[in-house]
């Protein structure tokens, strides 16, 4: 396609004449049309922001709202029935931190929140002694994987043999249910944080760095949500556990392995989360503008004669299928039938090329913003 | 005819020029280190990743650890020294061996402008630079000459021209004239430019962005070269340069060939910036300005000299026509693609996952590249067929050396070039371990053209 090496001189100069006749041509048809043919970034960060990121923000503060009232009544009054109302409480919060999750920018990347919301597995051992001591600072980065909904996982989930056992262990040790509302306090107070900050200066600022360098707000969101998506979605949620980075599958590092019946929710959440930010489709409500996707068509980006956007979602949706086959439990999924969730991997991986490859390369935003000289 | 050649070479002409080339040379490669230095990169580029990607052939270049801050401050103070004109050939030495040997280090980093400079600063250790306008021409009567043989300020001249030509000549391809091809892919994401933001969106613009681009490389050195268009090619020269500068990353290119192209202006015009600097910093010109002439000796040393030179620009001119020995698309293999003045020619963009498999157990796994690379290698390395090979057997080693032996890795590459949509790059199937980089042709390169 490219001929670099045929005799393209003569040909070169040939063309030069029907060049410069088609510049003539088309700047005169230029004239009636109005200058609007270029995408406008601004308002997709607006969408982003106004539409998704800030609603998303809001139902997450308000499911843990939910969540942090329900575990005050378990911590005063460990009951059974309390603790079944704890654990919905518990999936409806981290079913909505799955669309928070990879708008790690502003407030949330400088408090570093996903390393204290969701880091698994847990350091089970390091929440006992904490437990023990009663003495424990749940900022220190050191103790990120002592908190968050893993954390709690553990605490609500497996911190007894049964349901029996788990109420015994509140009921007889006020510091579990202590430790429990110290953990949603600071999930709590980390994500207000975070909506207060958008909805203070942040959003001004975000919006108006709409420019195209590496460290505009359009370049910047784009590269978290791909790290999101290959680091966490990809990698954290099936790709590590089915061991496709370790040589055998890794059970234990599952997500919500104490539940054990809520991996596949979480991630279907997260994939739903991504999809949609793809779409631009607003927090409930089904209008879709102002996207990725949007930008792509509007640049008429193509593969194999195919559009884009209806690649990345088929590849989206087809990883959905996959992902959807899957036990309800990836630790048990992992352990009973490994090949399915690699499957499941490989139809993720394939939208890495698509979105990483292709799509930047349309949108020319550079993956990495490596602060470096170009030639 | 052979003695009229000789003759116009060794016609006395003023040093001036040179000197002046001298003084700005050292002055904007002192900038353009301070600046390195500043925004963080020794560390960053040099001390900080695990690997290096070195040259072929240049594997016993070592990174130097935390004496690279060493390195990199002995080539600013010879900077310093080029720019006085103090022990000039020494300093001109230890410029070329410490600049040289940086760029060595890691191929990640590899820029044309290095090359250039890294060309240029070799160059420079044969040319009498400090004859004119120099500490040393100050303090040794027998060094100071107002005129040299004007086959040295030829010299510059024409590697410059080479540069510009054959960066044309590179411009010549069908993506380039008529796709307008990366232009059109980088121009419109330029849309909040000031003023002309809205006509970067029009298709047109990066057509007449990308033949003015060619036919200024082809063209710039002739109309330097001749006295009417001289004054009028310098304006294009700073335009052209200041808008790609303000355009793409380019960091300090553009001042560097700014400069430079002052090497084309007569004498008088560089007496009366030595008349300026001398008023500036009290400096007595005039003592240079003793009317003579360093005569050329026939001698041994002069002979090998000669010869360094004509091989010096031989190589130059025929290596970059190199890429024709290889078949297959040069810019999807680039083979022959480097030091060869292809200057934003392109825009790739790649992924690349390594599998290892254990023969002996027959499990296999991935690699997280940022174990091992910086996200700047990474980038490089995932467009790049050397550079994953050498990846690969990095990774081999690291993973031996944690117990793991008998191993083969794979890897899962995609490329788009110019907006044509990922292809896979490199053949999957083969085992990286089983072959060894060399100048011959890859054909475990995927062909572009299936």
């Amino acid at each position: 396609m490219l001929v670099i090496k045929s005799s393209f001189l003569s040909k070169a100069l040939v063309l030069i004449p029907v060049f410069l006749f088609s510049i003539s041509c088309t700047e005169s048809d230029e004239e009636p049309m109005p200058v609007t043919d270029d995408f406008d970034r601004e308002l997709m960060l607006i969408n982003w922001v106004d539409n998704i990121i800030i609603p998303s923000y809001k139902n997450y503060v308000l499911k843990l709202e939910g969540f942090r009232s329900k575990a005050l009544t378990f911590s005063q009054s460990p009951e059974a029935s309390g603790l079944t109302e704890l654990r919905m409480a518990w999936l409806d919060a981290y079913i909505a931190w799955q669309r928070v999750s990879m708008f790690e920018i502003g407030k949330a990347e400088a408090i570093t929140i996903r390393n204290f919301t969701n880091i698994f597995p847990t350091d089970v051992s390091g929440i006992e002694s904490s437990i023990d001591d009663g003495n424990y600072n749940l900022e220190l980065p050191s103790k990120n994987d002592e908190q968050g909904f893993p954390a709690l996982d553990y605490l609500i989930n497996g911190s007894g043999v049964d349901d029996y056992a788990i109420v015994k262990t509140f009921a007889n040790n006020d510091a579990y249910g202590k430790y429990v509302n110290d953990v949603l306090d600071r999930m709590y107070g980390m994500a207000t944080a975070v909506v207060t900050d958008w909805e203070g200066g942040y959003k001004t600022s975000f919006v108006n760095n709409s420019g195209s360098s590496g460290t505009s707000s359009v370049d910047k969101v784009i590269n978290d949500y791909l790290f999101y998506y290959e680091k966490y979605l990809r990698a954290g949620k099936i790709g590590i556990p089915a061991g496709v980075f370790s040589s055998s599958p890794i059970p234990g590092s599952a997500e919500a392995i104490y539940h054990k019946g809520a991996s596949k929710k979480l991630f279907l959440a997260g994939l739903e989360a991504v999809q949609d930010f793809f779409n631009g489709k607003a927090f409930d409500s089904s209008s879709t503008a102002n996207s990725l996707k949007a930008y792509l068509e509007y640049l008429e980006t193509q593969k194999d004669g195919q559009d884009l956007t209806e690649l990345i979602n088929n590849q989206f949706n087809s990883a959905r299928t996959f992902a959807e086959g899957l036990d309800d439990d990836f630790s048990t999924q992992v352990s009973t039938d490994n090949i399915k969730m690699l499957t499941t991997y490989d139809q993720l991986q394939k939208v890495v090329v698509l979105l990483k490859v292709d799509m930047l390369q349309a949108l020319n935003v550079q993956v990495d913003f490596v602060d470096a000289d170009g030639d | 005819m052979f003695k009229s050649i000789e003759n116009r070479l060794s016609k006395p002409t003023e040093a001036a020029p040179l000197a002046v080339f001298r003084i700005l040379f050292g002055f904007v490669m002192l900038v353009s280190l301070i600046r390195f230095s500043a925004y963080g990169w020794i560390e960053k580029l040099y001390i900080l990743p695990q690997m290096h990607f070195t040259y072929y052939g240049f594997h016993w270049v070592k990174p130097l650890g935390n004496y690279s801050y060493l390195l990199f401050f002995v080539c600013t103070v010879s900077t310093v020294f080029v720019m006085l004109g103090y022990k000039y050939r020494l300093a001109s030495i230890f410029f070329f061996l410490s600049f040289t040997y940086i760029e060595l280090i890691d191929k990640t980093t590899y820029l044309n402008h290095y090359y250039f400079i890294s060309l240029l600063s070799f160059l420079l250790i044969f040319l009498p630079a400090n004859t004119y306008y120099s500490l040393d021409a100050k303090k040794n009567e027998n060094v100071r000459f107002q005129y040299i043989p004007q086959w040295n300020i030829w010299v510059i001249m024409l590697l410059l021209g080479i540069v510009y030509f054959y960066s044309g000549l590179a411009k010549i391809n069908s993506e380039w004239m008529l796709k307008a091809m990366p232009l059109k892919i980088w121009l419109p994401s330029k849309y909040n430019f000031p003023l002309l933001g809205d006509l970067f969106q029009k298709e047109w613009i990066a057509y007449a962005f990308s033949w003015s681009g060619m036919i200024y490389d082809l063209s710039i050195v002739f109309l330097l070269l001749w006295r009417n268009t001289r004054t009028l090619a310098f304006i294009v020269v700073v335009f052209f340069h200041l808008l790609t500068s303000a355009l793409f990353p380019i960091g300090m290119f553009p001042y560097i060939m700014i400069l430079s192209t002052l090497i084309f202006f007569d004498s008088s015009f560089h007496h009366k910036f030595l008349s300026r600097l001398s008023f500036l910093f009290r400096i007595n010109k005039s003592l240079f300005d003793n009317g003579a002439l360093k005569h050329r000796k026939k001698n041994f040393p002069q002979q090998v000299k000669g010869f360094m030179l004509i091989s010096f620009f031989a190589i130059n001119i025929l290596f970059p026509f190199r890429y024709l020995l290889y078949p297959g698309e040069l810019f999807w293999t680039e083979e022959g693609y480097r030091f060869s003045w292809r200057v934003m020619l392109m825009e790739k963009t790649g992924y690349a996952q390594f599998k290892v498999l254990d023969k002996d157990s027959g499990k296999q796994f991935y690699i997280n590249n940022t174990d091992y690379l910086t996200a700047f290698q990474e980038k490089q390395m995932s467009t790049q067929p050397d550079f994953m090979l050498q990846y690969a057997q990095y990774l081999n080693k690291e993973l031996s050396s944690q117990g793991q032996s008998n191993l083969a890795i794979y890897v899962d590459s995609y490329v788009a070039l110019n907006g044509m949509g990922s292809k896979v790059y490199i053949n999957p199937e083969l085992d990286l371990l089983t072959v060894e980089d060399s100048f011959e042709h890859k054909n475990w390169i995927r062909n572009f053209e299936d």
